[in-house]
């Protein structure tokens, strides 16, 4: 574990692997320590953010952090969330003839592992997913789309994701799920969460 | 209620931002200069939550239908009110059915008007701030729209002209180093605090893209993508690095360098492209000290 400085009120917490940075954000949002008002996850780090006023607080949370006692990962696993997709995206064919693959096969192949949410970004709700199969790795469109519809499932380079919301983008879309991953109006607005086991499945 | 005649180039409701939420890809939003922000409330008689509005470079036309007491901050600007002038700095009334108009900012980029009691907007997720990066909170405003005035006030009104420093034309900001800063050479370290970088015309609330030399990274090494804090100084391949204000992203992929101290980012939300800043290195200490030692 390394423990970065992230200007006067940040500590970035740097440790080996996706699974320990799960144990950790478990760990730090079960201490709840004072002052500190963001825990926010990546692929290897968990930054800790505190408020203006209670800065000096993380100088003791930073020593104590190298002792912390992390959860199994058992206990710091989310639940699993089924996402149901229509595979009928417009890059669908282009992704079948980049990957040698039929496009039944893409589909097969996508439906197969279970993901994790690795970690939240980009845009609210927007999930970074690990665990896509080597043979779908494609590159970006060489144009990104001025706007891409809510719920789009797209693959660019190792990664595979949907659209919360309707943004610009360049990954290549295989389908479209119904699922709602973003409602401010919902609590937690966010379907997901660092840590969530996810599938896709066929929509039926 | 505020009946908006004309927007302005480019106006949002915003308060002190959304908090707890950056593990979902919520940015935290809110006022850019927070300073200037909590002056306004303040000269009003605000409570520090309450919504003010932020003003981009051109004003908007508003007219108050209710009436109140109104406080401009931030970036100078000249305003009027029923053909009075309306000063800066001081809370001033405006009678019920008067226009306020907002002209262009002279100085600075960002002017912020508070009205007693507060733009009552629905809040969502805990702020009534316009997310300019996501679609969360009110849109911008537009012709024709209709604020709600709140409640939010219980405090004593300020008569009298709060002194606020003149913008300063080329500011120095206070940074400390990290948290990648070992990913860049020591030719790289010495250049971020050795020359003056340019704000570009692409710069918004998410944050300030500078002009300069590029600079350069000890390794060619990807970094895993990670949380990233206001006034983070995150370096893209091309080596010029982009200053992220109160509507950055949760995450970026890119390296940051240095974080620039909290009490020097009204200084940073108030340059306006062209406008050249400088940085300096100062320990962790004395980043907290100008934090919470300075008045509003």
């Amino acid at each position: 574990m390394k423990v970065r400085v992230a200007g006067e009120r940040g500590l970035l917490v740097e440790v080996e692997d996706l699974e320990t940075v799960h144990r950790l954000h478990a760990a730090l949002r079960e201490l709840d320590p004072p002052g500190v008002v963001e825990l926010v996850p990546g692929y290897r780090t968990v930054l800790i953010v505190a408020d203006p006023g209670q800065a000096e607080a993380l100088d003791e949370l930073a020593a104590r952090l190298p002792h912390l006692e992390l959860p199994p990962a058992e206990a710091a696993a989310g639940a699993t969330v089924e996402i149901p997709v229509s595979y009928d995206g417009e890059d669908l064919p282009e992704v079948a003839g980049l990957t040698g693959l039929e496009a039944e096969e893409v589909v097969r192949r996508h439906t197969a592992p279970e993901y994790t949410v690795a970690f939240l970004g980009f845009s609210p709700g927007f999930p970074y997913l690990v665990g896509l199969d080597p043979a779908l790795q494609v590159p970006r469109r060489d144009t990104p789309r001025t706007s891409i519809p809510a719920g789009s499932v797209g693959l660019a380079g190792n990664q595979t994701g949907i659209y919360p919301t309707a943004s610009p983008g360049g990954w290549q879309l295989i389908g479209h799920t119904d699922v709602t991953l973003f409602d401010p109006a919902r609590d937690p607005p966010a379907l997901l969460a660092p840590g969530t086991h996810l599938r896709f499945t066929v929509a039926t | 209620m505020i009946r908006v005649r004309e927007p302005g180039l480019l106006t949002t409701v915003q308060d002190l931002g959304r908090t707890g939420l950056a593990h979902l890809g919520v940015p935290t939003a809110g006022a850019a200069d927070r300073r200037a922000f909590g002056l306004a409330n303040r000269l009003v008689g605000n409570r520090p939550e309450a919504a003010a509005l932020e003003i981009t470079l051109a004003g908007p036309e508003l007219e108050l239908e209710a009436g109140g007491w109104v406080a401009l901050t931030g970036g100078r600007v000249a305003a009027e009110a029923g053909g009075r002038p309306v000063p800066m700095d001081v809370a001033v009334r405006v009678e019920p059915g008067e226009v306020l108009r907002v002209g262009s900012v002279s100085s600075g980029l960002r002017v912020y008007l508070a009205v007693r009691g507060g733009i009552d907007v629905p809040p969502v997720l805990g702020s009534r701030s316009t997310d300019t990066l996501a679609p969360v909170g009110p849109p911008r405003l537009e012709e024709g729209a209709r604020l709600p005035v709140g409640d939010q006030a219980d405090g004593d009104l300020y008569r009298q002209v709060a002194p606020t420093p003149a913008v300063d034309p080329e500011p120095i900001l206070r940074a400390v180093r990290g948290p990648r800063d070992d990913l860049f050479t020591d030719d790289a370290l010495r250049t971020l605090i050795g020359v003056a970088w340019t704000v570009t015309p692409d710069s918004d609330r998410t944050g300030i893209r500078l002009d300069g030399p590029e600079l350069e990274r000890r390794r060619k090494v990807e970094l895993a993508s990670e949380g990233m804090v206001e006034g983070s100084l995150q370096v893209p391949p091309d080596g010029h690095p982009i200053l992220f204000l109160a509507n950055h992203p949760t995450t970026g992929g890119y390296p940051v360098i240095a974080v620039v101290a909290g009490r020097d980012l009204p200084e940073a939300a108030q340059a306006r492209p062209g406008t050249r800043l400088r940085f300096r290195f100062v320990p962790v200490a004395e980043a907290r000290e100008a934090a919470g030692g300075a008045p509003l």
